[in-house]
């Protein structure tokens, strides 16, 4: 057997390498630098890799191979689209991660201990939770783009460790912090098993592990049917374990409530985008031709969740858990855009990952504002009269909470509208029908929400909004920019998406 | 850009200066907006005379790309439906504000936000009348929610958090059916010659659909615009919203908002898909009849007098409906004609009972009495406004309630002379309230309540006089509404039954 040197395209990998570049000065810093200069570095250079980072990808944007890596990774227009969004939101995400309110003075600490009373009193900060999101943004930049399972496994893995670790950095409430990143942990180890198993399938059924070497296959017919539905069934658990679709959804309200609410945004839009893009391109790309196989079953998926989430969120009382039931309904309406399996749905999907990231990422901006002395208040029974003490903000959560509606002139109803006429238009009138009553069943929580917060009186128990720092008054701003420009003009992006998105093969 | 664009503009710019006015300044503010509702009001007057009577194509058209991968379209016009409508709220609005001088006082916010939401429903009032593409609407039906949610819970009285949320809520219900519904309609247009939105051109889609299809196309609307336009049994919210929002909301939405419904059915249900109107309409005037009755029956029974005017909308709207789906010219005209008398006596009894209300401290029938003596002005008023709701010969009401009668005797007997009662039970729930509050011994307490103000007579006096002058002289409205319906029911295939001698004579 000869080795071959393998032929890599740097200028499309550029923004990957980017991305791990920085993470690892990033954890060189921590060895190295002094404490106090730690966070400033940290910061500059996070943002300053994610920016160089997307303007690599604008550099190569036009460009399309199944070269980049030998035939791992496939560079096309969707992929430039998804890694843009990934990037975008990163970026404003890291702003949120700056304001250190949210995080433990020291992870390593036993919660209660000596050590930790030290910590605090000392101040310290908890800084390796820059590179670490830099990791998992390396990792969401792969997943996407990735064509042969095993990069797709490893990309996985990649986004989701530092997001284990990340989810237990809470600087209140760290008990349940923990739990929660113990139970992901758990969860995600078990679901990663399941996309192991299912990749072996896939290659018993194929005898290969690329896309198209499994699309071939399936043309061809010639394999066991049997091997290829497990390995379907399987690969698929463990990606809709990671988009939180009914019924693998079990981690995410533990997690998105006991994560540090900076974490959790991150995870919330940027993971989903990942994922979603993983899944666009698994099942256009490699299961396109054994559609009966799935879509039955991915229909029935979607419909749970979009039920499920919605009728559950009604009955919480937590911000934070309420936005997690309210993703998962999300995940069921962007399953409908796996299940249109055509260029609308793909532009649909990429159109309403961008914007629900975006708005996702503002709400939980929003959430890390609401305090009182003990941390975070996320009960929403406390919530009620912030429209009395803080108007503007108050505002721009009820507009979030609208787009999540999909309330007409925001991004949420450009995004519904268009993911749900592509699924009708392939046929799938059951997730039409369905969409449209638990958009109507989630309106009523989100509805509830702005009541509490217009239509109610203040408490008096100290709870207030807190100044938001600079960084985090970009994010909120830029994302009520983004979701109302959305809704108002949505044409310019919703043609280059048309112009753009394409797989290639 | 078409006078129509200008008009619907116009609002906007009055609520921007609003804007800018310090909120101490309220006398400036209330003058402003009484300035701008005005100065619309002129401007629709001065569309009504440009306004070609012997055209019914679309006029004062303007059309420009919106979202082009949707083939949605910023596309407005008016014929003689639209037009009578949008006069209807743009002579309402001045008088609301005027009426209700000091009724933004005491809300939740400022008067400021007051009459900026009201400024920008007026935009959206006149957007939804005038849109003449089918997403553009949407957009308006839904929108206008908004300002009328934050109108009725922030600044009503009673239980006005939940009655707000229950109007917002039914509505959503309905609007997102429509949505499917329009969702369903755009993929049909998309596979039969390219997707859009203009309402003339999706009139001919019908060709294209299996009745099953149709049939629940015209559901998705009709349920949306029932609720709108309160038919027995989605008429609940109504009470509560009515009875809830200041006098001068209530008088928008029963007056103006509510008529979006009837004219939906008329835009969008018959003559989208007349063969599933031919199918439904038995069950319609049904449910239209029994409207009629049911709210007839509860007015009688009302002890409030602001759901009073509730109820007696509710078989109002019940006329209209049976006007609609009687499918003759007459039936329509009538229909149409009702909507806008509809709107006058309607705002005259809110806005007189609002002014009792206010000086009385009370909204409970049985705490008035005898306020012929104390308040001539006011009880005349409330007199004539009342007389026109029963539609008394001589008011406007008995015009419109006339041709309706007469329109659905011609082709539904039954339901005709059933819904005659109706006028007799409006002489009930128009008499026993006069009675009640306006003659007999004064109830104490009432002795010293003040006369009508020199501001009060200039508001109510011009609804009065249109009221009357229509009464004696409809022809300038018939003359722009006449040929509208005659089109409607020729584009249906119908033509009005002749009227015959009885056989058994």
């Amino acid at each position: 057997m000869t080795f071959v040197t393998p032929v890599l395209n740097y200028a499309q990998l550029a923004p990957i390498l980017i991305v791990l570049a920085g993470a690892v000065i990033g954890v060189l810093i921590e060895a190295f630098a002094p404490r106090a200069a730690r966070h400033s570095s940290q910061l500059f250079i996070s943002t300053f890799s994610l920016v160089t980072a997307f303007a690599a990808l604008m550099t190569v944007r036009n460009q399309s191979s199944v070269d980049a890596a030998m035939g791992s990774v496939a560079f096309d227009g969707a992929a430039v689209l998804i890694q843009a969004s990934i990037l975008a939101i990163s970026f404003l995400a890291i702003f949120l991660i700056a304001d250190q309110e949210n995080f433990t003075a020291m992870a390593a600490a036993v919660p209660g201990s000596e050590e930790e009373r030290q910590s605090l009193q000392k101040d310290l900060r908890v800084t390796e939770v820059y590179p670490l999101t830099l990791f998992a943004v390396a990792g969401m930049l792969i997943f996407p783009i990735a064509t042969d399972l095993i990069t797709l496994f490893v990309a996985l893995e990649i986004l989701s460790l530092p997001l284990y670790l990340m989810a237990g950095l809470s600087r209140r409430r760290r008990l349940m912090s923990q739990e929660s990143a113990l139970k992901y942990f758990l969860l995600g180890a078990f679901s990663s098993a399941f996309f192991l198993f299912g990749i072996a399938y896939l290659y018993g059924y194929s005898g290969t592990i690329t896309l198209s070497g499994i699309q071939e296959s399936i043309v061809g017919g010639s394999g066991n049917d049997i091997f290829l539905l497990m390995g379907i069934a399987f690969l698929s658990i463990g990606l809709l374990f990671k988009v939180g679709a009914v019924p693998f959804h079990a981690w995410t309200p533990d997690v998105y409530q006991g994560a540090p609410t900076a974490i959790t945004g991150f995870m919330a839009a940027a993971t989903k985008i990942a994922a979603f893009g993983a899944i666009l391109r698994i099942f256009y790309v490699g299961f396109a031709n054994a559609e009966w196989q799935w879509k039955p079953a991915l229909v029935v998926i979607a419909i749970i969740t979009m039920v499920f989430g919605s009728v559950v969120a009604i009955t919480q009382r937590d911000v934070k858990r309420m936005l997690a039931y309210s993703s998962i309904a999300h995940a069921g309406f962007l399953l409908a855009g796996v299940i249109a399996l055509s260029k609308s749905g793909l532009d649909s999907s990429i159109f309403y990952l961008f914007a629900y990231g975006i708005a996702t990422l503002g709400a939980f901006a929003v959430v890390t504002l609401v305090r009182d002395s003990a941390g975070e208040v996320t009960d929403l029974n406390r919530w009620s009269g912030l429209g009395k003490r803080s108007p503007l903000l108050a505002l721009v959560f009820a507009l979030y909470l609208l787009t999540f509606a999909g309330i007409p002139l925001t991004s949420g109803f450009i995004g519904k509208f268009s993911i749900f006429s592509a699924a009708y238009e392939s046929g799938s009138t059951a997730i039409l029908i369905t969409g449209v009553l638990a958009s109507a069943i989630a309106a009523f929580f989100y509805i509830r929400v702005i009541v509490l917060m217009f239509f109610k009186d203040p408490v008096e128990d100290g709870t207030s909004v807190v100044i938001p720092s600079a960084l985090t008054t970009i994010t909120i701003a830029v994302s009520a920019t983004v979701t109302i420009l959305l809704g108002v003009f949505p044409a310019p992006l919703l043609n280059f998406i048309e112009t753009t998105a394409f797989f290639i093969r | 850009m078409s006078s129509l664009t200008l008009l619907g503009i116009l609002p906007l710019v009055g609520a921007l200066l609003i804007a800018v006015i310090p909120a101490e300044q309220v006398l400036r503010v209330k003058q402003a907006a009484l300035g701008t509702t005005i100065l619309v009001a002129i401007s629709a007057i001065m569309m009504w005379l440009n306004f070609d009577e012997s055209n019914t194509a679309f006029q004062f058209v303007q059309s420009a790309e919106w979202i082009p991968s949707f083939g949605i379209n910023y596309a407005v016009g008016v014929d003689g439906l639209s037009l009578v409508l949008i006069l209807l709220a743009v002579l309402l609005t001045p008088i609301v504000v005027l009426a209700g001088w000091n009724e933004s006082e005491g809300g939740r916010w400022s008067a400021k936000v007051f009459y900026i939401l009201i400024l920008v429903l007026e935009t959206m009032m006149i957007g939804v009348f005038a849109a003449t593409d089918v997403f553009l609407f949407y957009v308006f039906f839904e929108a206008m929610l908004i300002p009328v949610y934050f109108l009725i819970g922030g600044y009503g009285s009673g239980e006005r958090a939940a009655a707000a949320v229950k109007f917002l809520l039914f509505s959503l219900f309905g609007g997102l059916l429509m949505l499917a519904s329009i969702i369903g309609l755009y993929v049909i247009s998309s596979k039969n010659g390219g997707a859009t939105f203009d309402i003339t051109e999706l009139s001919q889609m019908h060709n294209y659909m299996s009745s099953t299809t149709q049939n629940l196309l015209f559901l998705g609307f009709f349920i949306a615009f029932a609720i709108k336009a309160p038919l027995w049994p989605l008429h609940t919210w109504l009470p509560d919203a009515a009875a809830s929002g200041t006098p001068g909301t209530s008088v928008l939405l029963l007056g103006v908002l509510d008529k979006v419904g009837t004219f939906g059915m008329i835009r969008f249900c018959l003559s989208l898909f007349p063969d599933a109107s031919k199918t439904f309409t038995p069950v319609i005037i049904v449910l239209a009849v029994i409207s009629i009755l049911y709210g007839a029956f509860l007015a009688i029974g009302a002890r409030d007098i602001k759901r009073l005017i509730a109820y007696t909308s509710i078989s109002h709207f019940g006329f209209i409906t049976m006007g609609i789906f009687a499918m003759t010219t007459q039936g329509h005209s009538g229909a149409i004609l009702y909507m806008f008398n509809h709107g006058f006596s309607t705002a005259a009894l809110f806005i007189v009972a609002g002014w009792m209300i206010a000086r009385r401290k009370s909204s409970t029938i049985a705490d008035f009495g005898g306020l012929q003596r104390v308040t001539p002005v006011m009880a005349w008023s409330f007199f004539i406004a009342g007389m026109s709701s029963l539609a008394l010969p001589g008011l406007s009401s008995f015009v419109s309630e006339f041709l309706v009668l007469v329109g659905t005797f011609t082709r539904y007997p039954v339901a005709a002379v059933l819904a005659t009662f109706g006028i007799v039970l409006a002489a009930l729930y128009i008499l026993i309230p006069v009675q009640k509050a306006l003659h007999g011994p004064t109830t104490p307490g009432n002795e010293n309540l003040p006369d009508l103000n020199l501001r009060e007579k200039f508001a109510v006096g011009p609804v009065l006089a249109i009221i009357i002058a229509l009464g004696f002289y409809p022809a300038p409205l018939l003359n722009v509404i006449n040929p509208v319906a005659a089109q409607v029911i020729e584009s249906q295939g119908f033509t009005d039954p002749v009227p015959s001698e009885s056989a058994g004579k």
